[in-house]
């Protein structure tokens, strides 16, 4: 059930199997009934009507989807709702409150690194899992880092300039 | 020639670097794109697509696909031709198939759709549909499509017996078949400008929510130019146009995709009517790069006439253009080539001409879009690749050619021999501004020593001269419609304002540059200022984004409707000053008396008392608000220089772009940032085409480029950090000088590649190769086999 009630067919539903997951979202555990073909990106698109995830390609290379997986960058829409039971998904929705802004996101805005914004929550997901890791890379480590995630706006310069922003910040933060 | 921007940190009002006000939703994963539309009660629509190019419909069986328990409807071409929307115009006077009734022309052409309650099930039930082809022989080589025995693909055109699409030509063929005749030297070359796909990361779609109650439609849809698209349904449909209402919510990157009207939109308006429930359709990547607007596809035979010195006398040119199977170009009507006719470029060419032959072929629909500014793109690499051959035959250096040829300031406005006055322009300025930031003589050093080395680098220089801001209603239009833009500004009795305009941003920023526009106007800050579009109930009319026409546009028409306001709140500060209008000197954001700086009022004040009970003066009415429709004169003529530094790897092939220096000019510089940003964006299309891009076919007709995997797009690691500079020569014809720039670096960036990789094999003797210069490719030309792409 979704709501207060759910409405029962009268025809027999598909025959299609569905399966009961459970997965914490942006640090909240959210559980539901899945087909389970569903991919994770539509469950957290319509499901969960977390739509800062996108979908931009059909063959995994474009990673407008990327979320992260228990801490990990991972392309949603390669991988099955069912994979992500028991597991911690953060998207763009849990970077930061409605009110404050994650420095990976301050980055993006104060060195212009969007402009359509489709791409932009895979880009800033896959930076915090590199900036975790390497809280001071090299230009060519964040070029590197992102090469899992296409941009048909910015030419990606901005994007690099926005991470190396908030890796400045981020680490002035944790000298503080 | 530079003009200096002052930071928005200094002054918060009008032009400059300002942080764009649509970020903090993206950032936020708030923004509200097509596919993150849910109505209640809404249904998912898919399309069965054709599995072979070219091939009669003998019949189709939908039994098992409506016996899917989750399916509400299915909908083939022959109950489309039912309603009489079997069909539906293109943009360019043609008609294109909706659903196929008699047979299909292209892989990937829709012929039937599915509506189910998911879109997992509307997938599923695609399969279930059985279709039944008679396979036809395929023209997917466009160099044969004009052959006697070519099978017909337009038989549905009454009398129709060949491929033959149209034929176009501009300039003067007597005059410039003289200036070759007595040229010493005529270089020629045939190139190919392949078929590319604007690829915008955000696919197409639609919600189409028809109200049976009120007889309403609401169709929330991927479009460029939402208010063209309202009146093309109601012509259409039949729906009164004050019933239809068109959202464009936040589109994920357009590039000229979205700009015509696809299939898919039609079918979910006809899938709301048929189940009076809400129905979205978003067709997934290899539907996009299969079905949707194509790009280029010009099949180019160029010549240059020249004195031996290096005066450029005279162009002339041949090409063929596929066009697919429906002639879908997004043009005005009046240029079915769009504006090719600028391909005499930069320079003082005596003599110009063009024949043009256009065909159709067994593929999709488009041509027009990816930043091309209506096949722009195609006539800069023809001028650009073509001068580079004349400086490979006379053994000059390319820039010192183009520097004797490009025009001169004192020129303008200059009528080229195609018949295009180009506004302003100081090329020789910009020029020289890429050289000094490249440091152009100290690059030649460095190749002559790599060279004495073995190595392989290349220098390539572009020079470009955009025509953008279609267009002066007198002779552009886009089925019947006005290329011109409104904007209304109210500002409200707080001093707080609304911009509501015509076109539709597709991540250029007009949210924030608009809002910079009004602000440097009437004083207001932009923060102050909400900008609205997209929206055909809420904003005036205007033909939308698309062709770099924002700016010279819709930009022109905002900085108009602030001026009327600003008109109107003169006159009410004379009243509430009790003083003459004349007497009264405007000062950013407020009206003083002059000679006294302190009696004074600012524009939020007038704004209250605008509202207010006080005295107005005669004749005027209360409230501070204002529409303009803005029909520019003319284009603008932005321009460019731009120089490409490349390493070819000897053994490889691969070809790695080193440096890119950027000299755009525009005219005034509403945003630096965003035009830094527009820029890059552009090159960043340059590297993908040059290198790497393109719709490619086997002899089947098969599309082998459908996805991701094979048409290849720039990551971060393809491209290098970018140069930018800039030059300021403003539109003189322009209410604040400002031209479009969105497509010049896309539209000036491939030639400057191409001839950079060019550059670097000279030492093979080889003068020309065409793009995509993938290692393979350039492998075999490097060897003595340079292969067109088709």
């Amino acid at each position: 059930m979704t709501g207060l009630y759910e409405e029962i067919r009268e025809e027999p539903a598909a025959d299609v199997p569905v399966r009961r997951v459970s997965i914490t979202v942006n640090g909240a555990k959210r559980t539901a009934d899945v087909e389970p073909r569903l991919l994770l990106a539509h469950l957290l698109r319509q499901g969960f009507t977390l739509t800062g995830t996108h979908v931009g390609c059909d063959t995994t290379n474009c990673g407008a989807c990327t979320v992260l997986l228990d801490g990990q960058p991972v392309k949603s829409c390669t991988m099955l709702a069912v994979q992500a039971d028991g597991h911690e998904v953060t998207t763009v929705e849990g970077l930061a409150g409605p009110s404050e802004l994650h420095p990976i996101q301050e980055g993006f805005s104060d060195e212009h690194g969007l402009q359509c914004g489709f791409c932009t929550p895979g880009m800033m997901l896959a930076a915090k899992a590199l900036l975790e890791t390497n809280p001071d890379p090299t230009e060519d480590e964040v070029r590197w880092a992102l090469s899992g995630n296409l941009c048909r706006c910015t030419g990606y310069q901005n994007i690099v300039k926005s991470i190396l922003w908030a890796a400045r910040k981020l680490q002035s933060q944790a000298g503080t | 020639m530079s003009t200096e921007f002052v930071d928005n940190d200094r002054k918060p009002v009008g032009y400059g670097r300002m942080l764009r006000k649509e970020d903090p939703r993206f950032v936020r994963g708030k923004g509200r794109f097509i596919d993150d539309v849910q109505l209640p009660g809404m249904l998912h629509l898919a399309l069965l697509r054709a599995p072979i190019a070219h091939g009669r419909i003998l019949g189709v069986d939908t039994t098992a696909a409506e016996a899917h328990p989750k399916v509400k409807l299915v909908v083939t071409g022959a109950m489309l031709a039912e309603r009489g929307l079997a069909w539906m115009p293109t943009m360019s006077g043609d008609v294109q198939a909706v659903l196929a009734t008699d047979k299909v022309r292209f892989q990937g052409q829709e012929v039937a759709f599915v509506v189910a309650e998911d879109r997992y099930a509307a997938r599923d039930a695609l399969e279930l549909i059985d279709v039944e082809y008679e396979q036809l022989p395929a023209v997917a080589n466009v160099r044969t499509a004009l052959d006697p025995a070519a099978p017909v693909i337009r038989d549905d055109l009454a009398g129709k017996t060949d491929n033959h699409c149209f034929d176009w030509e501009t300039g003067d063929r007597a005059a410039t078949e003289a200036a070759f005749a007595d040229a010493d030297v005529v270089v020629s070359q045939d190139m190919v400008y392949p078929r590319v796909h604007p690829a915008p990361l955000e696919t197409c779609g639609a919600v189409a929510d028809y109200d049976a109650v009120d007889g309403g439609l609401t169709l929330w849809c991927t479009t460029q130019a939402p208010h063209a698209h309202r009146t093309l349904y109601a012509l259409v449909s039949g729906l009164p146009e004050h019933m239809i209402r068109v959202i464009s919510p936040d589109i994920g990157g357009g590039f000229g995709n979205k700009v015509p009207i696809y299939p898919g939109y039609v079918c979910a308006i006809v899938a709301s009517l048929l189940t009076g429930e809400p129905v979205k359709w978003t067709e997934d990547r290899s539907e996009n790069l299969t079905s949707t607007a194509f790009a280029r596809d010009y099949i180019m035979h160029g010549e240059l006439a020249a004195t031996r010195d290096g005066r450029i006398l005279a162009i002339r040119t041949r090409v063929l253009a596929d066009h697919g199977a429906f002639n879908g170009v997004a043009a005005p009507t009046n240029y079915p080539a769009g504006f090719f006719g600028v391909f005499t470029g930069s320079y003082d060419i005596r003599a110009a001409y063009c024949a043009m032959t256009a065909v159709y072929t067994n593929k999709a629909p488009g041509g027009v879009a990816y930043s091309c500014s209506f096949r722009i793109t195609e006539a800069v690499y023809l001028i650009e690749r073509l001068v580079d051959c004349l400086a490979f035959e006379l053994e000059l250096d390319p820039v010192e050619l183009r520097l004797a040829n490009l025009l001169r300031p004192e020129q303008f406005p200059y009528t080229t021999r195609t018949g295009w006055v180009y506004d302003s322009g100081n090329y020789e300025a910009t020029l020289r501004e890429a050289l000094r930031i490249a440091d152009y003589d100290g690059l030649r050093r460095e190749q002559r020593d790599k060279r004495a080395r073995g190595e392989l680098m290349g220098i390539g220089v572009s020079f470009f001269t955009e025509a953008v801001g279609a267009g002066p209603r007198r002779d552009m239009d886009i089925m019947g419609l006005g290329m011109a833009d409104g904007a209304e500004l109210r500002v409200h009795p707080t001093g707080k304002a609304v911009l509501r305009v015509s076109c539709q941003t597709q991540g250029q920023g007009h949210e924030t540059t608009f809002a910079q526009i009004v602000a440097e106007e009437i004083g207001i800050p932009p923060a102050d200022i909400k900008v609205v579009h997209g929206d055909t109930d809420q904003t005036p009319f205007g033909l939308g984004t698309y062709g770099s026409r924002s700016t010279s546009v819709s930009g022109a028409a905002a900085a108009m409707v602030a001026r009327k306001v600003r008109d109107k709140a003169r006159l009410i500060a004379s009243a509430m000053l009790e003083i003459s209008v004349a007497d009264l000197v405007w000062d950013k954001g407020s009206f003083a008396v002059v000679g006294d700086p302190t009696s004074c009022v600012t524009i939020q004040d007038i704004a209250m008392h605008a509202h207010g009970t006080g005295e107005l003066p005669d004749g005027v009415e209360g409230s501070l608000e204002a529409q303009v429709h803005y029909n520019p004169e003319n284009l603008t003529y932005p321009n460019g220089a731009y120089i490409c530094v490349v390493d070819v790897d000897p053994d490889t092939a691969v070809v790695t772009v080193r440096r890119f220096v950027a000299v755009d000019d525009c005219g005034t510089r509403i945003n630096p940032m965003i035009i830094e940003g527009q820029v890059h964006r552009g090159l960043t299309d340059g590297v993908g085409m040059a290198l790497m891009e393109m719709i490619a076919f086997d002899d089947d007709g098969n599309c082998l480029s459908g996805s991701l995997m094979d048409y290849l797009l720039p990551s971060a690691l393809e491209v290098p950090d970018w140069q930018t500079g800039f030059t300021v020569t403003p539109s003189p014809h322009h209410p604040i000088g400002a031209k479009g720039v969105g497509e010049s670096a896309t539209v000036g960036s491939p030639p400057a590649v191409v001839n950079a990789v060019m550059d670097a094999l000279k030492p093979y003797g080889l003068r020309h190769a065409d793009m995509p210069l993938t290692p393979s490719r350039l492998w075999e030309a490097m060897r003595g086999n340079p292969q067109p792409p088709v």
